[in-house]
């Protein structure tokens, strides 16, 4: 059986690019060295229980069969038609398909929008205004000796990013004393069966040598690679970090501007701050400005709560103050594989990341304004395209109710609640797997999609659906020119 | 029955990433989605038993959702759902000005749900909410 090596993950922003499939008659049958959610995506993309397979019109209040051009005329009619239509999704497809989409919502005088509104668009206007300190995560897994997660659980988001560039790995200058841990342990163990099992064979006592390395890393690392987590809860990544700071939920604003205080040598004049007794504060800021070569990767923990982009002001800030003791770099845990690619594409044609808003003839770029949360729950759209992202089960529900109530498009792989929910459905393929494309990583470095398998028969690649969308969107706009 | 003032957390678990992947209509998402995970000391003081049902409110809605007692403990009257339509029945809309909705963070009220509520999937969860099918 054929196996595919070096597959990307089309998943979450670790972007992994190690991936080993095996594929059987068209469908992968084996997974390697994927996470959970890379392994349940591979193997279960092609349930067609859960797979939009033919595209979809609503008649009489239920979705039923139809052809896939007359799907993408009556799409092409509608968004002609809106007066304020709304492109939203793209994270999760490729950089090809955005930039169709692109043109095609300023064919349509629409917004566009990706997901980064609801992720990390608040660190995007912080970024703007203070601009951002950062590297690639190879110079984190090479060379730095201090890892800082806040608002952020990479077990549960981003399972493999521990793994693959921070803490459990071994770089070429930096050493994991928890990967030669855990290699110890696993040395030991093996170590211990073979004893028992000689013991079994030979009927006598053998003697067990003395076990080392049984001390856990958090104990003994004094010059390896430290993990710091500072979240509301202990998470599961905290459960594996050197230090701890359990942060009271919407005050991470206040501790961030406390422990800048800190790394300036100002003195604290409180027991504690946001619910953190001030001496660990003090202990974890030391552990910050001694580092060689630090890095805080953030989550939406920060943007999500009270602050949002005021809480990502001060976390630079605070990275640009380390940077005046040590040398220190600050990265978004950024969520979809391509969200960071629909920021870049996004930038090259408009000028703006996302909320781009082309009503006026021309981009206009004002998140608050022009985000798709904003004008769906003012209620200002008329209609909607919605690809590779399911706003019906993401956004608040008075955001869902004004998307579901106007006509609504969808281009999606799979029976998301958005594609329950529309008016049109038009089946695409699974970008990475059926398609292949360019993708940017969270540190915005580029990688190909690949194609491993041949996609189903009514399935077409989101590209070809947007272009032919296109195609029917300038038609009716040059009939309607001549009439 | 006994009510309790919490703050309500959403967030992602590997559950809600591995079930997504599932499908959204499947068993596994529904399982790892529609639930709360809950401190153990305010099961104990709600008294309700892992694995009943739960009603979460908020300004902006309530939904009835099953307890899991929270192996991320201690973490007293903080409340944390996976993301999903569940949770998003009941987050805060409004983004000040960013885009960004409040998602974590919300003053919410949690209280045993009565025998009549069962825990929606999400199909009755679309119809119910956007009297749409």
């Amino acid at each position: 059986m054929p196996v595919i090596k070096n597959v990307t993950c089309p998943i979450c922003g670790t972007f992994c690019d190690d991936i080993e499939l095996t594929v059987k008659k068209n469908v992968v049958v084996d997974v390697k060295n994927a996470c959970a959610m890379g392994e349940a995506k591979f193997l279960n993309y092609c349930n067609k229980h859960h797979r939009n397979l033919k595209p979809l019109i609503r008649k009489n209040g239920e979705l039923v069969e139809t052809s896939m051009s007359e799907a993408m005329k009556k799409s092409a009619q509608i968004l002609t038609e809106a007066s304020y239509p709304l492109l939203y999704g793209w994270s999760s497809t490729n950089c090809e398909a955005i930039s169709v989409g692109l043109e095609l919502a300023e064919e349509v005088g629409g917004i566009m929008d990706n997901t980064s509104s609801v992720c990390h668009g608040p660190s995007i206007l912080s970024i703007q205004d203070l601009g951002i300190s950062t590297c690639t995560l190879g110079q984190i897994r090479h060379r730095a000796d201090l890892i800082v997660y806040w608002g952020s659980d990479p077990y549960s988001a981003h399972p493999r990013h521990l793994e693959r560039y921070t803490a459990f790995t071994d770089g070429r200058f930096q050493p994991s004393e928890w990967k030669r841990y855990v290699s110890r342990l696993r040395g030991v163990t093996g170590k211990k069966k073979l004893e028992r099992a000689s013991e079994l064979v030979l009927m006598e006592e053998v003697s067990v040598p003395p076990i080392t390395g049984q001390i856990p890393p958090t104990l003994e690392m004094e010059k390896e690679r430290k993990l710091i987590v500072i979240d509301v809860r202990k998470t599961r990544s905290a459960e594996f970090a050197d230090y701890f700071v359990q942060v009271e939920p919407n005050k991470d604003y206040e501790l961030l501007q406390a422990m800048r205080m800190l790394v300036k040598n100002e003195e604290l004049e409180v027991d504690e701050v946001a619910g953190v007794p001030v001496d660990v504060l003090e202990k974890v800021v030391d552990v910050m400005i001694g580092c060689k070569f630090g890095i805080l990767f953030f989550g939406v923990g920060l943007t999500m709560s009270t602050g949002k982009h005021r809480n990502i002001d001060a976390a630079l800030a605070l990275t640009r103050d380390l940077n005046y003791r040590t040398k220190f770099v600050i990265m978004p845990m950024r969520g979809h594989f391509n969200v960071t690619g629909a920021n870049i594409v996004s930038t090259w044609q408009t000028g703006y990341p996302f909320s781009v808003d082309f009503s006026q003839g021309f981009p206009v770029y004002n998140p608050g304004e022009t985000s798709a949360v904003d004008v769906l729950s003012r209620d200002e759209t008329d209609a909607a395209l919605v690809i590779a992202s399911d706003p019906v089960a993401n956004f608040p529900r008075i955001a869902a109710e004004n998307l579901v109530k106007n006509p609504l498009i969808v281009i999606d792989p799979e029976k998301s609640a958005t594609a329950l929910m529309a008016d049109i459905v038009l089946p695409s393929t699974f970008v990475g797997i059926e398609t292949e494309g360019t993708a940017y990583r969270m540190d915005s470095v580029p990688l190909p999609l690949k194609k491993v398998v041949k996609p189903p028969k009514n399935c077409l690649p989101d590209e070809k659906i947007l272009q032919r969308i296109l195609r029917e969107v300038r038609k009716l706009k040059k009939k309607a020119r001549k009439t | 029955m006994e009510k309790m003032k919490v703050t309500l957390l959403s967030g992602r678990t590997i559950n809600q990433g591995t079930g997504k992947e599932h499908g959204k209509t499947s068993k596994e998402y529904y399982e790892s989605v529609a639930i709360c995970e809950i401190d153990p000391d305010d099961l104990k003081v709600l008294g309700i038993k892992e694995g009943a049902n739960v009603k979460i409110s908020t300004k902006f809605g309530s939904v009835v959702v099953k307890t899991i007692e929270s192996m991320r403990a201690p973490h007293p009257k903080i409340v944390y759902m996976p993301y999903g339509p569940w949770v998003n029945v009941i987050v805060n809309p409004k983004t000040h000005g960013t885009g960004m909705p409040s998602f974590k963070g919300i003053p919410a009220e949690i209280e045993a749900s009565s025998p009549s509520d069962c825990v929606l999937n999400l199909q009755e969860l679309l119809k119910q909410t956007f009297r749409k099918t």
